[in-house]
């Protein structure tokens, strides 16, 4: 039986108060388990980058628990909480957010730089990274000489680098075209994913479903129950 | 840190247009400030040269005396008065003064004359060529080759000029510490001949130079003079006297002042728009490093090590800038007063640390509210 990776129960976050306040999030409890890619799916404002923001350490819920393989983060301090991020949590943003002045290299090596390794040591292990994502000959271009696709598997380089057991994708696909998105996340399938990872990825692109291995879906902050499950073990 | 420094850098420097307008903006701020202080340093030590070349540990002079080249004759019952202070262990006249010069080629040259002792020439100038005895020869003078001189005609021991159709003779060419701050050449000679030379008034005496027989005699021999209806200052204390008198009797210390603090205005203007422009075009990459799991002080030390970094280097490349500036302006125009002090290096200095402090505490608030969670929600 896969172990468990994230375990989130009962997560309620609102925002505002009195007339203005806004329940993003309602009630959220489920399970995600090493060696699966978990999807969140569901329409815009239905919450679920609250929700993912809650169970990677970045928002403090209003109630609720989040346990990361069996540790409750949110009973950190901040600064262990960043600390917990920077070794269990792999980010890949949305919008990449690479920094244009530096190299490919240097941008992947940033976690490792954060976990105060030596710079020419983390750039070494950057380019191993890079290489796993097809792009060790582009390691002295700044992104901005890549394409969308390349600077997404940048990102992906950059968030697996410190070896993280969570890895976090936001809207793989909403800045690449559709078969650079399905490529991304087929990549992300048969080179990232392994028995010790897993991966969440937010998204309401069916087109890349097919490579979940259980779809969970929101709406209005409620977490509607499993849409799909074990579509990959099928 | 070395590595999260090492990003900071890059960020920094790579951003080549940022990092230009960044570095202009503070070497045109220290630029401009160290050229307006050094000016003013330069205006106050040649207003004190007459004070700084003679070197008398004190000088006795008239309370209403405000610089060294507004004198107040004083009577020569003074010099006996200050002679029999226990104390004293000699002092010895001084006479400073203007004249109009006929230089060989017909042309009037005013000029500063400074009248020294007759038996002990205290206060005289170290000679570049010539003899000391022959400051007593028939119309003896000695010129200072200073900036000024060449006003004399670039003269050479032996050549002559007339003052008050008196017959004058170069015997000497001589060279002192500072310049004196009004334009004109300096001529020495001795005191008696001053007085024979330039028309003068009852009393003759500019100043008494004085030295004590021991330091702890200072304090006595300024009581007795006092009484006595007259001031003694030290040389320390003539020089800040006259110094205040510029710096707050004339427009000169108030426009020095405005420049600088315009000039600081002006660098903390550009460096602060232009360091905050790139905290916030970088801020969402900041918030990207908090999510990935860089802590809040991490960020500030990579703000504060740019804000430094630039800060530092705009100050050396100013620095530089004033002192070719100055010594470029010296050769071709030998007046020019301006001195770069250690005063005018750390004023600098501070200003370009506040212009720091102030460019990266706007970034450090940026940086630090900007939460992780904006980046997810885009």
């Amino acid at each position: 039986m896969a172990r468990t990776a994230i375990e989130a129960v009962g997560l309620n976050k609102w925002f505002g108060d009195g007339e203005v306040k806004t329940h993003a999030v309602k009630d959220v409890s489920f399970e995600a388990y090493l060696g699966e890619i978990l999807y969140v799916v569901g329409p815009s404002g239905s919450g679920k980058t609250t929700m993912l923001s809650m169970i990677s350490g970045i928002l403090r819920p209003n109630s609720g628990t989040v346990k990361i393989e069996g540790s409750e983060i949110w009973s950190l301090t901040n600064d262990a909480l960043a600390d917990f991020r920077l070794h269990k949590i792999g980010f890949v943003f949305q919008d990449f957010h690479l920094f244009p002045r530096l190299t490919t290299a240097e941008n992947v090596a940033i976690p490792l730089i954060l976990q105060k390794r030596a710079w020419d040591e983390a750039l070494k292990e950057a380019e191993v990274d890079l290489e796993v994502v097809g792009l060790k000959d582009r390691a002295q271009l700044p992104p901005v000489k890549l394409s969308g696709g390349e600077q997404q598997r940048v990102a992906i380089a950059r968030a697996i680098v410190s070896r993280p057991d969570i890895l976090i994708l936001d809207e793989p696909t909403a800045s690449l075209d559709g078969d650079s998105g399905r490529n991304i996340v087929k990549f992300v399938r048969e080179h990232i994913l392994s028995d010790q990872r897993c991966i969440v990825i937010v998204t309401h692109d069916s087109r890349i479903y097919e490579f979940a291995d259980r779809i969970v879906k929101m709406e209005d902050g409620k977490m509607m129950g499993i849409e799909r499950e074990n579509l990959n073990a099928q | 840190m070395g590595g999260i420094l090492h990003i900071a850098y890059k960020l920094l420097v790579n951003d080549r247009a940022k990092y230009a307008a960044l570095l202009l903006g503070i070497t045109f701020a220290v630029f401009l400030m160290i050229e307006m202080t050094s000016l003013f340093a330069g205006i106050l030590t040649r207003s004190s040269a007459t004070v700084i070349n003679i070197g008398a540990s004190i000088w006795v002079m008239d309370p209403a005396i405000q610089t060294v080249a507004n004198t107040i004759p004083l009577p020569d019952y003074v010099l006996d008065e200050v002679r029999s202070i226990p104390g004293v262990k000699y002092a010895v006249p001084l006479y400073s003064g203007a004249a109009l010069l006929k230089l060989p080629d017909g042309v009037y040259q005013s000029a500063n004359i400074i009248g020294l002792d007759d038996t002990s020439l205290f206060g005289r100038p170290t000679l570049e060529n010539g003899n000391i005895e022959d400051i007593f020869a028939e119309n003896a003078f000695i010129a200072v080759k200073d900036s000024e001189f060449y006003k004399l005609e670039n003269p050479k021991v032996g050549a002559e000029f007339e003052l008050n159709d008196h017959r004058g003779v170069i015997v000497g060419i001589a060279h002192v510490a500072s310049s004196g701050l009004f334009g004109v050449p300096t001529l020495y000679t001795t005191y008696n001949r001053a007085l024979q030379y330039i028309p003068s008034t009852r009393f003759t005496i500019s100043y008494l130079l004085v030295e004590p027989k021991t330091l702890a005699d200072v304090a006595l021999i300024k009581q007795q003079v006092k009484a006595a209806g007259y001031l003694a200052l030290t040389k320390d204390e003539f020089i800040q006297k006259i110094s205040s008198f510029y710096k707050y009797q004339t427009g000169v210390g108030t426009n020095m002042l405005i420049m600088t603090v315009i000039s600081f205005i002006i660098g903390l203007s550009i460096s602060g728009q232009t360091f905050y422009t790139f905290v916030i075009e970088n801020l969402e990459k900041f918030g990207a490093l908090k999510a990935i799991g860089a802590k809040g002080r991490e960020l500030i030390v990579m703000i504060l090590f740019q804000a430094a970094f630039v800060s530092l280097t705009g100050y050396g490349i100013g620095v530089g800038l004033c002192a070719l500036i100055i010594w470029t302006a010296r050769l071709y125009l030998p007046d020019y007063a301006a001195i770069i002090t250690f005063s005018n290096l750390v004023l600098a200095f501070l200003m370009v640390i506040v212009i720091a402090a102030i460019s990266s505490y706007v970034g450090v608030r940026k940086v630090l509210r900007i939460e992780p969670f904006d980046i997810f929600r885009g």
